[in-house]
């Protein structure tokens, strides 16, 4: 049997490609119309991950990397769940994230910010969401840090989330940011979303109950991927 | 009461920016932290088919490359079979997806594969009501259900990189199979014939007589490479 069709994805809730106050995607933005291509095997088909692609430690930023000690900076935990749009855990699922380290510097060898790299701190994490669609990362909160966009952007501290759902259409990359930070309102990048709620759906809670007590805190993340029509069945009328 | 539908909201796309391999291609972020990166064979050894590599560009608005693009690739086997999850139906270490970066200075990019096949098209979907009404109708009494047209041969694309507020979507076609192409219903899909040139690569070879398919992406200005909407 081949998969169901996806809903539509809904653009309203997407940033589009041309949002000039984003600079950089002034000259990436394609111009012309996308063309809206109904789905076919190529689309509601995606690649599958087993156990066998990564190791447990994978998920734990704290230790992936640790060479002398644990990395510097405040310990969280970042869990919730991976859903589709009709409320459907999405299991065994891969989700890969990357972040600069507490001070707010990549890993990167393209980046040149004068805060320092911390030896015990890579800065990627990959896992596997469990049966129910969970997932959760060990690591330390990222730091702000400036980039060139006008004279004084800073990006929020934030964490990159890629994550596949089971369709080459789910295929999404996103950020989370931490609830209570001032610079999410001033950043560009951020409001290339133009959608208010959208930009909500972005931003991890402070979540005490998932906190470890004199160890971390926690931030719950759920990620919500376009959902799945359900099979036509012959008793129901519009299969939908 | 207020009716209301309880269906969640997809959440949004945000830029991958310029680390992102950091997160999905460590190794060329300047660092070893994974027993194994993913995606970097597609088709694996036991694929049967044309072995092909696939190369070219990524270009901008300014007719420059895009250095840090980031490229992941899905497609179906030589029998035009995508790999599901219960596996089986293709061979055994075919995963049909990869992960394809450029190199920093001159924002080449290129990977080796199998040239997949023709995959089934799309079914029409009807509703069990519309083909009630349909299979009833007097024009319709006696005809066989619609065959799905066939797609030519393509590897479908996603892109993400600094400045992509949400990944692009993109198909290559390749151009040895003319008469597949001028029967598929995606590449029909586009109005403007001009346009759908954009997504047929060109064919050359390399000197152990591989063939190779180049394929330029540009992002905006004359010849913008068709992007979906899927
Ligand atoms: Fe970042």
């Amino acid at each position: 049997m081949t998969p169901a069709e996806f809903y539509q994805r809904d653009r309203r809730l997407q940033p589009p490609a041309l949002t000039p106050d984003y600079k950089t995607s002034v000259a990436r933005s394609p111009r012309l119309s996308l063309i809206s291509l109904e789905n076919t095997a190529s689309e509601i088909t995606g690649p599958t991950f087993g156990h066998g692609d990564i190791d447990p430690i994978d998920n734990d930023l704290i230790k992936n990397h640790a060479r002398t000690g644990d990395p510097i900076g405040e310990r969280i935990i970042v869990h919730g769940r991976v859903l589709d749009e009709n409320a459907r855990p999405v299991p065994n699922t891969l989700v890969e994230i990357w972040q600069a380290n507490a001070g707010g510097r990549y890993r990167h060898k393209k980046d040149s910010y004068l805060a320092p790299i911390d030896p015990n701190f890579g800065g990627c994490g990959r896992t596997l969401t469990d049966g129910t669609g969970y997932y959760f990362f060990r690591t330390v909160k990222p730091g702000a840090y400036p980039w060139r966009n006008w004279i004084n952007n800073w990006r929020p501290a934030h964490i990159h989330v890629s994550v596949f759902g089971t369709a080459f259409c789910q295929r999404l990359i996103t950020q989370l940011y931490f609830e209570g930070d001032p610079l999410i309102a001033q950043c560009p990048i951020v409001h290339t979303i133009p959608d208010p709620d959208a930009i909500q759906q972005l931003i991890a809670r402070l979540d005490m109950n998932a906190s470890v007590p004199l160890d971390c805190l926690a931030y719950k993340f759920d990620i919500v991927l376009r959902g799945r029509r359900s099979t036509l069945f012959e008793n129901r009328l519009e299969g939908n | 009461m207020r009716q209301t539908l309880d269906y969640l909201r997809e959440t949004a796309s945000q830029t991958a920016g310029p680390y992102v391999h950091i997160g999905l291609a460590p190794g060329a972020a300047g660092f070893d932290i994974y027993r194994e990166e993913l995606g970097r064979d597609i088709a694996g050894p036991n694929a049967r088919g044309q072995r092909i590599r696939v190369e070219g560009l990524v270009i901008d608005g300014m007719g420059s490359p895009v250095k840090d693009v980031l490229i992941e690739v899905w497609q179906a086997n030589a029998d035009g079979i995508y790999p599901t999850p219960d596996g089986g139906a293709v061979e055994d270490g075919f995963r049909g997806w990869g992960r394809v970066i450029t190199d920093f200075e001159t924002g080449e990019w290129s990977f080796e594969t199998v040239k997949p096949g023709a995959v089934a098209g799309r079914h029409p979907t009807v509703s069990s009501v519309a083909r009630r009404v349909r299979d009833t109708h007097p024009d319709w009494m006696g005809r066989t259900d619609e065959a799905a047209a066939r797609m030519a041969p393509h590897l479908n694309f996603w892109l993400v990189a600094r400045g992509i507020n949400i990944g692009l979507n993109t198909r290559m076609y390749f151009p040895d199979e003319a008469e597949a192409n001028a029967a598929d219903p995606v590449l029909n899909l586009i109005e403007w014939e001009k346009r759908r040139a954009t997504l047929i690569a060109t064919r050359g070879e390399d000197k152990a007589g591989l063939p190779v398919y180049r394929f330029e992406i540009r992002l905006q200005g004359d010849d913008e490479t068709v992007f979906f909407d899927i």
